[in-house]
């Protein structure tokens, strides 16, 4: 009988996405009424243990879903791409929320105008906040995405090399405008070139 | 009440003017007798409280004379007695003393003030900022910075998914 390697690498891909998909991990960052859904959602009413996704953990080493809720400042920035770097790959992020993924009622000096300029979202949740049966829904939308489009080595995630947020708002500002990244900033955070 | 401004009144003269709101009694001092007047309200008045300090930007006030306002409120624990002492200063440098010596709480509130308004305290042990991050340029509170800030909250090094 012929060996079909494409065919069982293919298989491969299909066992590992199905035991990612069911089983997300969720990196809860909740800073605001959001994550009080969120909790909600996590409890018996609504159960996101149906999906596989109930068991939250507050160390990012041991997540692959970042959970973004609530509205993020300017000086959380640089901790939460930290957070997001130390989660291990494949990974994950859903933008929950009015706030996180558009900064919502604050716009403000010191609120960052929607998470997406600066981590890769998955998912947006619409919502202030969301009810839990949407977040199940945002869920359940990444475990299909994850079933549609993942590899058992990621090769997705590293293919993709170019910025997916939004460019409207990306703009050259002059020097006295710009603010000067301490060196703390650049230990704590992993700059691209 | 009457006895504290009789007090001062008598320590200072007019350097302390005194304006007064139903129950609410202020003292508008000059910089420069901030600290003696702030430390005889404490010493001798019983204001043994400091329980806030906050800044105000008179910038397009109708009448306003002064650029900043910085206010002091203190409160007397024994007679849960409260007075408001304020302090103009201006551009280009408003500097004013420390209350840090009187009251070890006036530390993270001065720096709050120095923080938002850029007023600096002389004497202050640690004036850095406080809710901003350390490297923010401007100062957000003062009426001249707009509300959206100046591209500051936008201005970080995005991750992508080829990152770590």
């Amino acid at each position: 009988m012929a060996v079909m390697p494409d065919f069982l690498i293919t298989k491969l891909d299909w066992v590992a996405n199905l035991a990612r998909a069911n089983s997300l991990w969720p990196m809860p960052f909740a800073t605001a009424c959001c994550g009080i859904e969120l909790m909600a959602t996590a409890s018996s009413r609504y159960d996101i243990a149906r999906f596989g996704s109930e068991a939250m953990r507050f160390s990012p080493r041991q997540c692959d879903l970042m959970l973004v809720a609530g509205r993020v400042a300017m000086k959380m920035v640089p901790v939460l791409q930290r957070i997001w770097l130390q989660m291990p790959e494949p990974k994950w992020c859903i933008s929950m929320g009015a706030c996180a993924s558009s900064g919502g009622v604050f716009d403000t000096y010191a609120v960052v105008q929607g998470i997406d300029r600066f981590l890769p979202v998955d998912v947006y949740v619409p919502g202030c906040p969301p009810r839990p049966e949407q977040l199940i829904r945002a869920v359940i939308d990444l475990q299909e995405k994850i079933q549609a489009t993942g590899t058992v080595n990621a090769r997705e995630f590293t293919d993709r090399t170019t910025y997916e947020g939004p460019t409207s708002m990306i703009k050259t500002l002059e020097l006295d405008q710009t603010m000067v990244v301490p060196g703390d900033f650049n230990t704590a955070t992993r700059q691209r070139d | 009440m009457s006895n504290t401004q009789q007090l001062l009144a008598d320590r200072f003269g007019d350097f302390a003017i005194r304006e007064e709101f139903r129950d609410n009694v202020r003292f508008v001092v000059s910089p420069d007798r901030l600290l003696d007047v702030l430390s005889l309200l404490k010493n001798e008045a019983g204001f043994d409280f400091l329980a806030d300090i906050t800044g105000i930007d008179y910038l397009h006030y109708p009448n306003a004379t002064d650029r900043y306002g910085v206010v002091y409120c203190l409160a007397n624990s024994e007679t849960a007695e409260r007075v408001y002492v304020k302090v103009l200063v201006n551009d280009p440098e408003p500097t004013l003393e420390s209350a840090y010596s009187l009251w070890k709480g006036a530390d993270w509130m001065e720096r709050e003030v120095f923080d938002m308004f850029g007023i600096v305290f002389d004497g202050h042990p640690d004036l850095r900022r406080i809710l901003m991050p350390e490297g923010f340029a401007a100062f957000p509170l003062r009426k001249d910075y707009p509300l959206r800030g100046r591209g500051e909250r936008h201005n970080f090094e995005p991750n992508i998914r080829a990152d770590g």
